[in-house]
């Protein structure tokens, strides 16, 4: 199993993470719906606003949904970082998987590693964990 | 005119998540005039579907569900009221922590 991710969506997600930091960024990457194409990014706002949890706001994640309806998309990646740990899925974020079809990437922005940062990409269905490859592109 | 309060048939929309217990449908009815007698309506249907939904009588804190564009925590949660035409959206919270 792969993410095949471009470069540019990569940048733009390890940005947002030090933007946000020392909050969990979160957001998804979205695409046609059953093409594993991870083409239109789409941060979204921790409405949690943590350094150790997030989650959408609610009116946020019906009126994504409802985008996603009209234009036959469905989420192809979930993201969010981890501020001061591995980036592996936690317990909650392993509880809270919804979406059975898609990657879930996480990156750290742990100061240990820096100025390197983590990113990372899972299948999270039915409560299993696995990790998978990152292939990243020049373009899709 | 007779002033009876009959059920109203109600649009369900299932999450990808959930539809295992609907058998793979994504769009489902039921009849109930508020959203505790939906919730129980479609669990006598889809067997296991209200446990998805409620822990201890309330509804479950990551498991968001809209009427129409509403999410119902505004609308009086299981009280909120249901009337023919209404839209139920059920959406699991995307989420996570460290």
């Amino acid at each position: 199993m792969t993410l095949r991710i471009s470069s540019q969506h990569v940048e733009a997600i390890l940005e947002q993470s030090r933007v946000e930091y020392p909050d969990e960024c979160c957001g998804v990457i979205l695409g046609p719906e059953g093409s594993d194409r991870a083409e239109i990014l789409k941060p979204m706002i921790n409405a949690a606003h943590s350094p150790t949890f997030y989650e959408f706001d609610s009116k946020d994640l019906l009126a994504l949904y409802r985008e996603l309806d009209d234009n036959s998309q469905e989420i192809v990646v979930v993201y969010h970082s981890h501020t001061e740990t591995q980036a592996f899925p936690s317990r909650t974020d392993i509880a809270y998987a919804s979406e059975p079809n898609a990657h879930y990437v996480l990156v750290s922005t742990r100061k240990e590693i820096a100025p390197e940062n983590e990113f990372r990409s899972y299948r999270i269905i039915d409560g299993v964990v696995t990790e998978e490859d990152v292939e990243i592109v020049a373009a899709l | 005119m007779s002033a009876t309060t009959s059920s109203s048939k109600i649009e369900v929309r299932i999450p990808t998540i959930l539809r295992p217990f609907t058998n793979g449908e994504k769009v489902v009815s039921a009849d109930a005039t508020n959203l505790a007698e939906l919730i129980s309506a479609l669990d006598k249907s889809y067997t296991g579907l209200g446990e998805r939904l409620l822990e201890n009588g309330e509804l479950r804190r990551f498991i968001n569900i809209y009427i129409n564009d509403e999410d119902v925590r505004f609308m009086g949660s299981l009280t909120a009221t249901l009337k023919a035409g209404d839209s139920v959206t059920i959406l699991p919270a995307v989420a996570g922590g460290c």
